[in-house]
């Protein structure tokens, strides 16, 4: 019983007292919930969770371990190199691993990449209150909070600066190759994409990929932390490729990317999307899916950007997944197509966009 | 919203409760009946399970009591004339049937639509082969097999696998026939049984240790599929999953592996395609992730009971509604309100299943092995936030004397023991607590197990902590108990290392302020605000979920737990009834109970559903939040042993008071009472030494019963003859004879007739009251015995006496509410004697026959009166139709169960019909237990003279009928000395062909009549010896012919088959029988045929309508009347 005691303060006064299971030290953050039962390995290296402290309404944490760290993108479960989040969130979880595919116990590695994670809180509690008052922030703590303890002033950074690629790269090879805007890019998508047989080629979110001579069939927008409003940048080179009438595929926040892009609106959820049981429907055919999906901002429903229309809705709130170009190649959703983790139910997404690029490629006849 | 316009719907039930199949299929059918209901469709339904809540008229009206087979179905579909059918509902049974009325034409010829999956989706994943060929088409993976028609075949292909295999028999009930070879010789043994059942089996590749998982999905007509819930089993391939503690969600799979298998069980239903519900099994190999596809169920099942409990999802309601043609984002989420019912359901909470087994029921089997064959007979399901808690409070939810994982003894001074077995049986996960605290790494188990470490790690938590409390040096401080609590120790168990009592650790917990929080189950996790009222504590919490008001007066009315040999659905009824009453009241309802195959843990009647263990700690929990008064009459035996708690700790109940109930319950006392009042009962004494039970014994007079401590598990009751069997029992079962083990000796009457009267009694006096009669002489357990309603052969005086001696005892006992007595009429002497064999004040298992069968619901009344309400009573009369129970057992699902009636409780179901008079009504009843009408031969098999003449008439009167008689022996002698002719057949033990199990085997019998002189099975039943009579009985259950063990039920089922041919027997609705008696009437003047069979019962006359000749050949010991 000699676990060492740890403090979460919410920005609203409320303080959970639990014990450090991995790195012990204070840390601050965005506090967000996510109701996924599967798959923290997936969500802790996922780059749209920098800054944030993550919350597992699933009580027992850590069940099968921690897969081992892989240097190739390519293979393996993990969604980037290390573990994104500023902070981890549990009710309960054990010291142990007994999976085949396990390396090393949750707490290990969570020790290993120095970030805490506080245990013993009443997460269902917690999420409550974030569904009550909104995401807010949260400061994790080694020290018993005192009264006059202060959240620290906002100091502005750019997490998808943080978590975006810092040069070019390319991958798999294939006669259609597709530009993909890393903003904090999930690797599922690269290899959801590179699994089709296309050459992909990822680029920093800030980067022009129009200067030179390359040629692109078509644009991806990956996921990424954060407000869209804040990468100007990628909302320009988007405008650009919009104008070049290249096909483009927007992904969570690169969904609110294109709107903005394309002149429509982005707001901040209460207290977003966050878990593996989202209900979409596809309003143009009627069908349903289950999504994954982890985002704190939407696009603004009665804001859909002019010649676009809505492509998918959530069923459970009925705000906007995901839009579509009346006319032109013009995609967007706002869920996960690649899962990890979570449900596959969508990954004909990515098909469905890559038989529509070679088919528009046909068409134009390398134009561009 | 296009919907199918179906505006009348058949549903098919499942029958009387067997061991894999059992109250589930009474949660689904409520919920279909009213989500139907809600679109104003007219429902139909096929039901002669009486004591199930789908059959209760306050949900639908139209209900035949009648056998679930196509041939009754047909008679239905073709009075009813529905345009559309339900198939999914009534588990396997209804299955079956509905697959053979469309290979018969009958939908096709009346019109009717198969509602949901379409029959040729059911078709594929019923039969093995074809459900391979499926699964093969699309590039999915099956356990390799191998079909084998012929047990000449396996040679051949004995020679061509590689064991250990699994032999599986299609279309069967969870697993009948199936069973693990390690070699030739196991494979023979098993094949050959098997064949028996099923047209042929299938060999595969047995998966030992992968890990089994099921998916739960759900697909509407316009393709959109959803997994509401996956499980994972504790126990891996090889145990069946419903012999397997279940957990869901699944707690040991990565992302990759339960998405994986989510998609290739959404793959398989759609390109089935389903409509509606759906269960998929698949086994996963641990070290490496590869995966087969096991088993795939196109209807509701046991599995989709469960998690629709684990997770808020109301399966079988939302099935219904796509069968009506409705796709999921048109429904809404019952739960949220504000969502659809296309969504996934997120857990935040462990739910845990634990199978209940009731080995000890038959024949007192103690510690059978457990395997790919379903044997338990009921299950818990219990929740938390972490394994620990949930699990440890599922054991105790099984009501076996556990106190949670670590129940045996394990003092340090034992630590020389060896580990005990982690063979797979019902004690295993006790064994593998008991081999962690004596040092056995986590390993060494999980090879011997092969149970994912991370579940044994749990365990090992648990043992840990119980470790560390055990200690000389332990204090129990406020981080200690606190730990304890979150792995869910209980108080006692706490007191119990501390020396302290349970009230002791309550008032510390108190003190440290460390106390359980409500918690809703709200399928979302938490992520939307819902008005759930679906309730668990837990220790991992804060704050409650719900705030505890107090404006309303509030009732508790606690369910009847796990469904064991004795207490099964008929408890439900009686909770479901209850509650609805006292809601119909003004009064704010709770529910507690923590069985998942029950109607009174759906959380949408009551006001609130605790699903919760019903231990007495939990129950002041509760009580401490709620302030509410309880009932505790409705959930038999388990509530009602918490009396002496309730009574101590001041907790209010509401209904007779609980000194009464006390006094009823101790013999001794209740002894002294009923001396008091003149009322008379079976001498009996409690005794402390064998040598003076023996001394009483004779004393009283050879047969006694003999009651052994309940104490002491394992040991059941048994009527000794002779005092060489009395001590053999003694000898044999090990017994120990004390002060803290007494012995109960009482007379035993041999051919007294044993009657139950059902009751409710307000401030002592009866207000409502109904007779039934056993057929079965005493002897029977009341449970096994077939009921008839109301009362063939006592006659005005003796049920006028009867009322008296009841009157007396409610009036001595103060009843207020449900109560039951059972009487022994002893009609040897000149003037029958009357003796109380028991009082229970509680409801009985008979409460929902005798309500439906005499249409008042007893129950209902019961409640008003206990919550101080005035009930209006009609005056009751006596009903001029017959309805009869018949007890169903599950003897083919344990192998080494005698099949033979005793005192000890051993059906796991029950039916009833209705009749125009005892034998129309006994017939339908006995078809309803889904056994066959005879055809062929009759085997007799008569021990002693008085069972030989007892049977003469009755073996006339089947050669008559033009049975062929085949006999043993001796009865084949006196058959033939009497002008029957009866062929000779050999017992087994003769050596020489044909014998008796061959004439069973090769089905030249469709009865078998097997008497035995009570003392032979008695001392056999001891010693564990296999009979010939065993031979023949095992046999008959083995191959599914009718056996009958007792003459009285004998005689009256030749006497019905001479009144009535399968096609004599009427289709009518129960409100056809308490409506149109009248057309009865008419009716039979019309059909002579049958007036010849019936002319002795009186139609239409009001009382005293008495059935007189044929009795007289049905009792035999009537001597006078």
């Amino acid at each position: 019983m000699n676990k060492k005691k740890g403090y979460l303060i919410l920005e609203n006064g409320k303080v959970f007292e639990g014990f450090f299971a991995g790195a012990e030290k204070d840390v601050s953050g965005e506090v967000v919930f996510s109701t996924g039962m599967v798959g923290y390995p997936e969500s802790l290296t996922d780059p749209s969770y920098k800054g944030q402290i993550l919350v597992f309404t699933y009580p027992m944490i850590g069940n099968y371990g921690f897969p081992k760290k892989r240097d190739d993108v390519l293979s393996g479960s993990l969604e980037s190199k290390e573990i994104q989040v500023s902070a981890l969130v549990l009710s309960d979880t054990y010291d142990h691993e007994s999976h085949w595919e396990a390396n090393e116990s949750l707490v290990c590695r969570l020790k290993k990449d120095n970030v805490p994670a506080l245990a013993g809180i009443d997460t269902r509690t917690l999420t409550k209150i974030i569904r009550k008052s909104g995401v807010m922030k949260g400061i994790i703590s080694q020290q018993k909070p005192t009264a006059s303890r202060l959240f620290l002033s906002d100091e502005k950074v750019n997490p998808v600066d943080q978590v975006s690629c810092k040069e070019k790269r390319v991958y798999g090879s294939g006669k259609i190759h597709i530009l993909l805007i890393d903003c904090g890019v999930k690797y599922n998508i690269l290899r959801s994409l590179i699994n089709l047989g296309v050459k992909v080629t990822r680029i920093p979110w800030d980067q022009d990929p129009f200067d030179g001579n390359s040629l692109y069939d078509g644009v991806i927008i990956s996921n990424g932390p954060g407000d869209p409003k804040d990468v100007k940048e990628t909302i320009n080179t988007v405008s650009t490729a919009m104008d070049k009438k290249i096909p483009i595929l927007g992904i969570c926040l690169g969904n609110q990317i294109l709107s903005l892009a394309a002149g429509g609106d982005t707001y901040k959820l209460k207290y977003g999307h966050r878990g593996q049981n989202q209900p979409v429907k596809d309003v143009t055919s009627g069908k349903c899916y289950i999504t994954t999906q982890n985002h704190g901002y939407a696009v603004k429903e009665d804001d859909i950007p002019k010649g676009f229309e809505p492509w998918f809705i959530n069923l459970n709130d009925q705000t906007n997944e995901g839009i579509r170009h009346k006319t032109l190649p013009f995609y967007s959703v706002q869920f996960h197509p690649e899962a990890c983790p979570g449900p596959t139910d969508t990954s004909w997404v990515f098909d469905f966009f890559i038989s529509g690029v070679n088919r528009w490629k046909r068409k134009n006849q390398l134009k561009y | 919203m296009e919907k199918k316009k179906s505006t009348k719907v058949l549903i098919l039930g499942s029958g009387a409760l067997k061991i894999g199949e059992a109250g589930e299929f009474d949660y689904s059918g409520s919920q279909a009946i009213k989500a139907l209901r809600e679109e104003s469709v007219d429902v139909v339904l096929i039901n002669p399970n009486i004591a199930t809540n789908q059959t209760s008229r306050s949900l639908i009206n139209k209900i035949y009591f009648l056998p679930v087979t196509p041939y009754f179905i047909e008679k239905v579909i073709r009075k009813e004339k529905p345009d559309g059918i339900l198939l999914g509902f009534g588990g396997q049974t209804a299955l079956n049937a509905g697959l053979t009325l469309h290979k018969q034409g009958v939908f096709a010829k009346y019109k009717v639509e198969v509602l949901g999956s379409p029959v040729s989706s059911i078709e594929k994943t019923e039969d093995r082969s074809a459900f391979r060929k499926y699964i093969e088409s699309l590039g999915l993976k099956v356990p390799k097999s191998t079909v084998c028609k012929d047990i000449k075949d396996l040679r051949e292909i004995s020679a061509k696998i590689n064991f250990p295999v699994i032999v599986r028999s299609g279309f069967s009930l969870g697993g009948l026939g199936s069973g693990v070879a390690r070699n030739k010789s196991e494979l023979r043994k098993i094949a050959e049984k098997a064949l028996l059942i099923v047209p042929h089996i299938l060999i595969e590749e047995y998966l030992e240790n992968w890990k089994e998982l099921e998916y739960e999905v759900v697909r509407d007509k316009s393709d959109n599929t959803i997994v509401v819930c996956n499980m994972e089993n504790f126990d891996p391939m090889g145990i069946h999953t419903g012999e397997s503690i279940v957990v869901a969600p699944s707690q040991t799979l990565t992302n990759n592996e339960y998405h994986f298998l989510r998609k290739t069980a959404i793959e398989i239903v759609k390109n089935l395609p389903i409509i509606g519900e759906c269960n998929v099994q698949f086994a996963l190999n641990p070290q490496n992730g590869d995966y087969r596809v096991i088993e795939v169920n196109a209807r509701l099942s046991r599995s989709s009971a469960l998690a629709s409990k684990a997770t808020g999802y109301p399966l079988a309601y939302v099935a219904a509604k796509l069968a009506l043609g409705y796709t999921l984002d048109q429904i809404p989420n019952q739960v949220t309100g504000v969502t659809t019912a296309f969504f996934e359901p997120a857990l935040d909470y462990v739910v845990v299943k634990i199978p209940r087994w009731d080995f000890v029921k038959f024949n007192g089997l103690n510690e059978e092995k457990i395997g790919s064959e379903m044997q338990s007979v009921g299950e818990v399901m219990s929740i938390g936030r972490t394994f620990e808690e949930a699990f440890q409070k599922g054991i105790r939810s099984l009501d076996l004397s556990y106190e949670g994982i670590i129940s045996d003894k394990v003092k340090d001074k034992n630590k020389k023991n060896k580990f005990k077995t982690l063979h797979p049986t019902p004690s295993r996960p006790y064994n593998i607590a008991y081999n962690l605290y004596f040092g056995m790494d986590v390993l060494q188990i999980y090879k011997k197990t092969g149970i994912d470490t991370w579940f044994l790690e749990r365990i090992k938590r648990i043992v840990d902590h119980y470790r560390l409390m055990s200690q000389p040096k332990s204090q129990l401080n406020s981080d200690i108990l606190e730990e304890a609590k979150k792995l869910g120790f209980s108080d006692k168990q706490i007191g119990e290392i501390y020396k302290k009592t349970p009230e002791d650790i309550r008032r510390d917990r108190k003190k440290y302020e460390i106390l359980p929080k409500v918690c809703q189950i709200d399928t979302l996790a938490g992520e939307f605000p819902a008005q759930t009222n679906y309730l668990y504590l837990s220790y991992h919490r804060e704050d409650h979920d719900v705030i505890f008001s107090e404006e309303k007066d509030k009732v508790a009315v606690l369910g009847g737990g796990p469904y064991k040999i004795g207490s099964s659905v008929e408890f439900d009824w009686c909770a479901v009834n209850s509650v609805v009453t006292a809601k119909k009241m003004g009064y704010e309802t709770i529910v507690v109970n923590n069985n998942p195959e029950t109607v009174s843990t759906d959380y949408d009647f009551p006001d609130r559903l605790y699903f919760e263990e019903l231990s007495w700690e939990r129950i002041q929990d509760i009580y401490d939040l709620e302030k509410c008064k309880f009932i505790i009459s409705m959930g038999g035996q388990i509530p009602n042993s918490l009396v002496p708690s309730f009574e101590k700790g001041r907790v209010p109940t509401l209904g007779t008071k609980l000194e009464f109930i006390d006094a009823a319950e101790n013999r001794e006392k209740f002894s002294i009472l009923l001396d008091k009042i003149g009322v008379k009962q079976p001498v009996w004494k409690k005794l402390t030494n064998k040598k003076d039970a023996l001394k009483f014994a004779h004393r009283i007079g050879f047969p006694v019963l003999i009651r052994p401590s309940y104490v002491l598990s394992g040991s059941a009751m048994f009527v000794a003859y002779f005092e060489k069997e009395f001590e053999a029992y003694l000898s044999h079962t090990g017994m120990k004879v004390d002060n803290d083990y007494p012995l109960v000796i009482s007379k035993y009457y041999e051919e007294a007739k044993e009657v139950d009267l059902d009751g409710v009694a307000k401030n002592g006096k009866i207000v409502l009251s109904a007779i039934s009669e056993h057929v079965e002489n005493a002897g029977v357990h009341s449970g096994d015995a077939i009921l008839v309603y109301p009362a063939f052969s006592l006659g005005k005086e003796i049920e006028k006496e009867l009322l008296t001696i009841s009157g007396k005892i409610a009036h001595v006992l103060s009843i207020t509410g449900p109560f039951n007595i059972q009487f022994l009429i002893d009609k040897k002497d000149k003037i029958p004697k009357i003796r109380v064999i028991e009082t229970n004040l509680r409801a009985s298992r008979s409460m929902p026959f005798i309500s439906k069968a005499s249409a008042t619901n007893f129950i209902g009344v019961a409640t008003e009166i206990m919550l101080g309400g005035r009930p209006r009573l009609k005056v009751q009369s006596r009903p001029d139709y017959f309805c009869i129970k018949s007890p169903h057992f599950s003897f083919t699902r344990i192998r080494k169960a005698d099949p033979v009636l005793r005192v000890e409780m051993s059906s796991t179901g029950e039916v009833a019909s209705f009749g125009k008079d005892i034998y129309e009504a006994y017939l339908l009843s006995f078809l309803s237990t889904g056994l066959s009408f005879p055809k062929g031969g009759v085997l007799l098999s008569l021990g002693g003279l008085a069972g030989k003449r007892r049977m003469l008439s009755g073996a006339a009167k089947l050669h008559k009928l033009g049975f062929k008689i085949y006999a043993t022996g001796k009865t084949a002698k006196f058959l033939n000395e009497n002008y029957i002719p009866a062929k000779l057949v050999y017992k087994v033990h003769e050596g020489k062909k044909p014998d008796v199990v061959d004439v069973i085997q090769s089905r030249k019998v469709g009865l078998v009549i097997n008497l035995s002189d009570d003392s032979e099975i008695a001392i056999k039943e001891v010693v564990r010896e296999y009979t010939d009579g065993y031979l023949i009985r095992r046999a008959a259950v083995d191959n599914n012919i009718h056996l009958i063990t007792r003459a009285e039920s004998a005689i009256l089922f030749i006497e019905a088959l001479t009144k009535y041919g399968l096609d004599d027997l009427d289709v009518y609705r129960r409100d056809e029988y308490l409506a149109k008696l009248q057309s009865f009437k008419i009716q039979r003047s019309k059909d002579t045929k049958t007036q010849n069979c019936g002319a002795k019962f009186k139609i239409g006359k009001k009382k005293g309508n008495y059935i007189d000749i044929p009795v007289r050949n049905f009792l035999n010991n009537n001597k006078e009347e």
